[in-house]
């Protein structure tokens, strides 16, 4: 709807539902963007928060479904779990050791609590909203530099754990806090360079068009296979999940770097740790699997906007997280830990060689499809671009697990005993099953 | 374009004021009764032995100085992963792609010469067994 350009500023409160609120300013006389914002921001957090607690429900009730046990079933027959939990943190006496230092000690926990809650921020979660007062981006805010802010923020939360681990002046503490500073930096790295190929292909920080460009050309799941397996390696040990939680491995840390942790500060890492898994899913889904876009859908995907466009991506979206932390609980009972030099290796020796091959890679086909003359865009139709590189993908899937592994990593427990100790063992089974021969055929 | 920044201050102001919020009400609600068992650091059950402020594995030290070297790297990697079709251009980009012709080396060719130094000291640190935890 085109408006005269002499309108009062109040009847500007009548615009087109499809564009952006007036731009007035962001404190203007409206203020419709400062309401929106505080409408999203509360909401979204609400979300978080409550989807924290029932997060810790499904934890629990999906680990006794694979282990095959009930699982809670006591507080209105399990539901109300999350909620009792939260009352007993609160009532709970807070200890604090005499040897720690009491600043940090006080400090650690909201460190690990604010970055954890800020990252979601620039993720877009939906398709846009029209209302009368303009459109509503589904999206806290959509800063041009959206990636790097969520590299920023999430890098920070090593500082409430390394904290925690040495103001608690307890040896399981600091040795928890320690290895999962060194953890979480190390993988840190794989993660940062495993987007580098996102950005490659999209040409852009932004996250919206990160989305975009997933929503024209295909996932970057299928065209950025390896870095998403990458990715995904890296996430789980960002969180300290299995099979990465070496910093709280229970069976020799107590719990780690919260080991003097009690209350509501420990509930404070707790809503930080799960916080930090939703994002993680959340990323996954939206730089890997299209974010909230819904596949060969593109009608709903696109403008015109509408109410049911935006309920149906958002549960497009809900769906991809949701999958994604199932995906968290079903590894963290498949995998077990790793050893802390093998998590190192792992992640210096192997992910960060890997990565930098195939950024190195990922450049060179994407100049050479370029010199080939392969559009971009579909061509007729076909994602031509996309399949090129999803063949290429294949192939250095193919090359990763079938030669470059060969047995070490996936392979029968023979294929890791030596040549000669398996000769060996081979000659004591022969020798042992001849005399048993031997024996037995006496007694006949 | 400095306005798109504002929601998230308000958001770390929001997040700041609600962890505020959830320890300051706990201490406030909460009765404690302080001993002093309570009060000695966990040690499964035996009185503690010496501080926890000891020295520890120089190995941390080795992955901290590392992992600035690698990330700093990697925020390198950024900017050119954004810029990297206008750099293999050599003319400003038409509609997002590159005029057919116009391709150069120069966004690929500056980046093998960035990873081989990036690369040359990796080999160094693998050989030196500063990645080796045993």
């Amino acid at each position: 709807m085109l408006l005269p350009a002499s309108l009062p500023p109040m009847l500007q409160r009548i615009v087109d539902p499809q564009a952006p609120p007036a731009d007035v300013g962001f404190f203007g006389p409206i203020g419709v963007p400062l309401i929106y914002t505080i409408v999203k921001l509360l909401i979204v957090f609400t979300v978080y928060m409550v989807g924290v607690a029932l997060l810790t429900l499904a934890e629990r009730k999906i680990s006794a479904w694979i282990q095959d046990r009930l699982g809670p079933n006591r507080v209105i027959k399990g539901w109300g779990q999350p909620l009792a939990d939260g009352v007993k943190n609160f009532m709970k006496e807070e200890t604090l050791p005499d040897a720690a230092n009491k600043p940090l000690f006080l400090l650690a926990p909201a460190m690990a609590f604010i970055p954890a809650l800020t990252v979601w921020a620039v993720i877009p979660f939906a398709a846009p909203l029209p209302l009368r007062w303009g459109r509503m981006d589904m999206v806290l805010a959509d800063l041009p530099i959206g990636y790097l802010y969520i590299l920023a923020l999430a890098s920070l939360g090593v500082f409430g754990v390394v904290l925690a681990g040495w103001a608690s002046n307890n040896k399981y503490a600091l040795l928890g806090g320690l290895r999962s500073s060194a953890q979480m930096v190390s993988y840190e790295i794989a993660m940062g360079m495993s987007t580098v190929p996102i950005l490659l292909l999209a040409g852009d920080v932004s996250l919206s068009t990160i989305v975009r460009q997933q929503e024209q050309n295909g996932w970057y799941v299928l065209t950025l296979t390896v870095a998403c397996f990458i990715f995904i390696v890296s996430a789980f040990a960002e969180t300290n999940r299995l099979p990465f939680d070496l910093p709280e491995a229970e069976s020799e840390l107590i719990a780690g770097y919260h080991t003097e942790y009690s209350a509501m500060k420990f509930s404070l890492f707790f809503i930080a740790e799960y916080a930090n898994m939703v994002t993680a899913s959340a990323l996954m889904a939206t730089l890997f699997f299209g974010g909230w876009t819904v596949p060969f859908w593109h009608a709903v995907n696109n403008a015109p906007w509408a109410w049911w466009k935006t309920a149906i991506t958002l549960g497009a979206f809900l769906f991809k997280v949701l999958f994604f932390l199932f995906f968290y609980m079903w590894i963290r009972w498949t995998l077990p830990r790793f050893r802390y030099d093998q998590l190192m290796s792992l992640g210096w020796k192997i992910l960060l060689p890997l990565t930098i091959g195939y950024v190195v890679v990922i450049a060179g086909a994407t100049l050479g499809l370029d010199a080939l003359g392969v559009p971009r865009t579909p061509w007729h139709g076909w994602p031509v671009y996309s399949l090129c590189l999803l063949a290429l993908n294949i192939g250095l899937i193919g090359l990763l697990f079938v030669v470059a592994d060969r047995g070490r990593l996936i392979s029968p427990a023979s294929a890791r005993v030596r040549a000669a100790e398996l000769a060996r063992l081979r000659a004591v089974r022969q020798r042992s099953t001849l005399a048993h021969e031997a024996t037995s055929g006496a007694g006949d | 374009m400095a306005s798109s920044y504002v929601p998230v201050l308000l958001l770390i102001a929001f997040v700041v004021a609600n962890a505020a919020l959830i320890i300051g009400l706990s201490h406030l609600t909460v009765r404690q009764r302080p001993t002093p068992e309570k009060q000695t650091p966990y040690e499964s059950g035996i009185p503690p032995l010496g501080d926890a402020r000891e020295r520890f594995s120089v190995k941390f030290y080795m992955v901290a100085m590392l992992f600035i070297v690698f990330d700093i790297e990697t925020v390198f990697m950024i900017p050119w992963g954004v810029g990297y079709r206008q750099l293999s251009c050599g003319v400003p980009l038409a509609g997002g792609s590159c005029p057919a012709g116009h391709l150069v080396w120069f966004g690929l060719g500056e980046m093998l010469v960035f990873m081989a130094i990036l690369l040359a000291g990796f080999v160094y640190v693998w050989k030196k067994g500063a990645l080796q935890w045993d």
